[in-house]
């Protein structure tokens, strides 16, 4: 690595530094504001915004002295988008490329200690696009996708929240989640039955608690065996106590009842991930306050695990009570925004704010970020977005993008992309 | 353009053929290729096998094998009124009237009378459009669910398999067939994967539940010959230590096979000829993949091309000049917009997607607008979906397509959008004089939709297919369920 790393310290520090706009006092005004926090929604409002924070919300909110004024127009004022479970900014391109693959490790010895906080790239192209969809802030999941060829890995590791902002560091909050694969996926790795599955995670689980009461011992080499690296074991002791969340991709019916009961037993804080047969037990996962996040478009049987995948789930789950996130799928697979996802949950019976909130304050509180982001409240980020339109429908776009107060140019690789191509003169594309 | 004219006159002449085998029941094939029973006996002349081959030999014996069976499904005369009549080619209508007659469109217009006794849907001032087409699709072929044991899309066994046909692959029983109903799709393409230089025949199909895939054929429907360029033929090969492992190995691998076929049309023309004159020759021997390669030089035979790049389809119009055969579509077609006046002039469609890209080094520069940038080049510009999923919100693909290109200043109308997913997806499968437009004699394929067909919170409330209520949103008997769902306890909404 040490080989790799000095040269690319060296192009680093040869490139001139990215211009980083400096967080301004701003006013968004007229704006039809969906603050998805206390102040509900504004018909007609101003949003503050002052050192990277938003200071006030209202219709009536005092403009200060000197403040820039973006005129929203009319127009609708949300929080950022977050986008849920994606690889943004950790894969840059997905199939052929897999040096640029750095969400998922096929390692022996780390599962769940892999932590993708140090694969972010903030220079990844496929950011301003997301940005471009009105996401301002991203949760970033490993997978086990394509790398699972070991067994009695079951853990991918570990989640991060990110903002999309420039700038150097993106990372908003580190160890956010641990990710497990249940379901068909994790039989496969667990020898080829979901029966080892959940033998295994007792067993694991076993193991971390031994683990912790015993470190002395460990260190002296006088504890017994366990099943997991000392990496991997310290990662799972804050999920053991119930202070990181577990999210398990788990789909079935009967999975889902096992992994809650699992989740009681263990005394753990897990947050359910597919989930498409949830509805037939929404009163279940509501009462155990587990929340869960969505696929989208998931409504076929496209395994034995998802027989019963509605894209009416979204719709049962919240009217039961359970907190819901959609999910954004990568980017690169249809994926440029949440949005249109959380628009199609209401064309099956989501009502419009739940949706609103299923990519905004809901993935927040998931993650265990709702006090920075999700909503647009005084003291909270500003990661504000000022649209064309309702924000779920797709002739509409983001006017304005604003990043910790800081607002986001326009642009991406693909508007270079297209202006180099819709506007041809007498030289090759390439010089223009 | 004379490779175009033949074209149309060979479809026209397959459409009537397979046309007339919708109305009256075809006599059995195999008897129609052995109707000489007494022509090989003992006084026949001894070249007799030239005038009639044992069934099976003689390629040019029956091109409408497989034959289509069709049957619309039952229909009133129906008339949608207080409707905004969308479709391409021509200005929204925005309160008007649409009238369905036997299957086909029989009036369409804002002063259109209902005729007496037609069954009257009032739509309210619902959107009606013409019925959505999907040129690229894997339903049946890799169904839900995607289990091995139906993973039937890529015979992945050699760089060359024009000789399989994707209709023999098709799971009619597939689950997706009614979710893409329930999204307004009437008409699919089915196309086998992309592993292959050649991967196969396409079939075209009515997006009808059905026992068969030949009751699912549309008819008269020409036959495609699916191509691949670029990464997946030399990943999928290269990966087994054999050609083709580069992209010159691709374009290598394309020229030697289109030799292989003019070689064997000139065998069976030298045959025929030898034959007619009542010499001595040799039957040449039937060869599958190569009567799908000729078929293509002959013109009979489409051919959508798997192509992301640029610079790559350029290579491939090249060997489709240096052939002589005519490249209907590229699919994917991530760059076609940097080369949209050479589409144009070439007559090539373009197969591609909004929100899909950069998923692969060939795709890297896909971008949002490519259809809407087509579309203003006058090149044929078309949407996708390539996708189980995304095949049931095609309607949203084209509103985020038509939106891009307006924030691009391409100034893109309602009308147009709508071709994207349904004229010109017809044009591309050589259907268009029959479906993809609400114009009078088309087949009555129509989606009433429960808003604008641009919003997301839109859904067909009602979906017809040669005039035939083949979905309602409100009437659960008229949503098909494959058999595979029958009895299955976890089943939670209509979609």
């Amino acid at each position: 690595m040490a080989r790799l790393l000095v040269p690319v310290l060296a192009l680093l520090a040869l490139a001139a530094p990215p211009a980083i706009a400096m967080a301004e006092t701003v006013a968004i005004t007229n704006a039809h504001i969906y603050s998805m926090g206390p102040s509900g929604e504004i018909a007609a409002g101003v949003i503050v915004v002052s050192g990277g924070r938003i200071t006030a919300v209202g219709a009536s909110a005092r403009i200060p002295d000197g403040a820039r004024i973006i005129d929203a127009h009319g127009g609708v004022v949300t929080p950022g988008l977050v986008a849920t479970n994606t690889p943004l900014s950790t894969v840059e391109i997905a199939e052929g490329v897999e040096e640029t693959n750095d969400n998922a490790t096929a390692s022996g010895v780390i599962s769940a200690a892999f932590d993708v906080q140090y694969a972010v790239n903030p220079n990844s192209v496929l950011i301003p696009i997301a940005r471009l969809g009105g996401v301002t802030d991203a949760v970033i999941t490993p997978t086990l996708n394509g790398r699972h060829e070991r067994k009695n890995m079951i853990f991918a590791g570990q989640a991060a929240v990110i903002h999309l902002g420039q700038g150097p560091d993106l990372l908003e909050k580190t160890h956010a989640g641990m990710i497990l694969v249940m379901g068909e996926d994790g039989a496969r790795i667990a020898g080829g039955s979901r029966a080892a599955e959940f033998v295994l995670l007792a067993g694991l689980m076993e193991d971390v608690r031994a683990y912790v009461h015993n470190l002395a011992n460990y260190d002296l080499g006088h504890s017994r065996a366990y099943g997991l690296s000392r990496q991997d074991l310290e990662a799972l002791v804050p999920v053991v106590e119930g202070r990181e969340p577990l999210m398990i991709s788990v789909h079935r019916a009967a999975d889902i009842r096992q992994v809650l009961r699992l989740a009681r037993e263990q005394k753990l804080k897990i947050i359910l991930e597919g989930a498409e047969e949830g509805w037939s037990l929404a009163p279940e996962i509501a009462a155990a306050q587990v929340p869960v996040l969505l696929r989208g478009y998931a409504d076929l049987p496209q395994s034995f695990d998802m027989i019963g995948s509605t894209l009416e789930n979204a719709a049962h789950l919240n009217a039961a009570g359970v907190l819901i996130g959609i999910e954004n799928p990568p980017i690169y697979e249809g994926g440029r925004t949440p949005r249109i996802d959380a628009g199609r949950a209401v064309a099956h019976g989501l009502p419009f704010a739940a949706a609103l909130a299923s990519i905004t304050i809901n993935p927040a509180q998931i993650w265990g970020v709702a006090d920075r982001i999700g909503s647009l409240e005084p003291g909270k980020d500003a990661d504000i977005v000022v649209w064309s339109g309702d924000p779920l429908e797709p002739l509409s776009a983001p006017t304005a993008i604003m990043i910790k107060g800081v607002e986001q140019p326009l642009r991406s690789r693909d508007l270079d992309l297209r202006d180099r191509y819709l506007h041809p003169t007498d030289l090759p594309p390439a010089y223009h | 353009m004379r490779k175009f004219v033949s074209v149309a006159v060979i479809v026209a002449a397959m459409a009537c053929a397979a046309g007339c085998a919708t109305q009256t029941p075809a006599p059995p094939r195999a008897q129609a290729a052995n109707s000489k029973p007494g022509a090989t006996g003992a006084g026949a002349e001894k070249n007799i096998e030239a005038k009639v081959l044992p069934p099976g030999l003689d390629p040019s014996v029956n091109p409408d094998l497989y034959p289509s069976t069709y049957r619309p499904l039952p229909s009133a005369t129906t008339a949608i009124i207080n409707a905004r009549i969308l479709s391409p080619g021509t200005p929204e209508i925005t309160q008007g009237v649409l009238v369905m007659n036997g299957g086909k469109i029989a009036a369409v217009g804002a002063d259109v009378k209902p005729p007496p006794g037609a069954t009257i849907i009032n739509a309210h001032g619902r959107v009606v459009t013409p019925g959505i087409i999907d040129p690229h699709s894997h339903l049946g072929v890799y169904p839900s669910p995607a289990v091995e044991a139906m993973s039937d899309g890529n015979e992945a066994t050699d760089p060359n398999t024009a000789q399989v046909w994707a209709e023999h692959s098709v799971w009619p029983q597939d689950p997706g067939f009614a979710h893409a109903l329930a999204g307004g799709v009437t008409t699919l393409e089915i196309l086998p994967g992309s592993a292959n230089l050649f991967g196969g025949r396409s079939v075209i199909l009515k997006n009808v539940a059905a026992t068969t895939v030949q009751a699912m054929k549309f008819p008269g429907a020409p036959y495609d010959l699916k191509m691949a360029c670029g990464e997946n033929p030399k990943r999928v090969y290269g990966g087994k230590g054999r050609a083709p492992s580069t992209n010159m190995g691709n374009v290598a691998g394309y020229r030697a096979a289109w030799i292989a076929a003019r070689d064997y049309q000139r065998k069976w023309d030298d045959y025929r000829a030898k034959a007619a004159k009542g010499e001595k020759a040799d039957v040449p021997l039937r060869n599958l993949q190569l009567d799908t390669l000729s078929g293509v030089l002959r013109g009979e035979i489409r051919i959508q091309n798997h192509c992301y790049r640029a610079d790559e389809m350029a290579q491939m119009i090249d060997i489709s000049h240096e052939f002589g055969f005519h490249i209907a579509a590229f699919h994917h077609a991530s760059e076609s917009y940097k080369i949209a006046d050479l589409l144009r002039r070439e007559g090539i469609c373009s197969v591609t997607w909004a929100e899909w890209w950069g998923f692969k080094m060939e795709s890297f520069d896909g971008i949002e607008e490519n259809v809407a940038m087509l579309q203003r080049a006058g090149a044929c510009a078309t949407l996708s979906s390539d996708d189980e999923n995304l095949v049931q919100h095609l309607n949203v693909e084209a509103a985020l397509a038509m939106a891009a290109g307006n924030r691009a200043g391409l100034n893109i109308t309602r009308p147009e959008a709508i071709s994207w997913i349904t004229l010109n997806p017809a044009k591309t499968l050589g259907i268009d004089a029959k479906t993809g437009s609400l114009e009078v004699g088309k087949m009555a394929d129509v989606v009433l939709w429960s808003a604008d067909p641009f919003s997301v919170y839109a859904i067909p409330d009602q979906v017809y297919i040669d005039g035939g209520l083949a979905w309602d949103a409100h009437n659960p008997a008229y949503q098909p369920k494959s058999d595979f769902m029958l009895g299955q306890p976890a089943v939670g909404g209509q979609r």
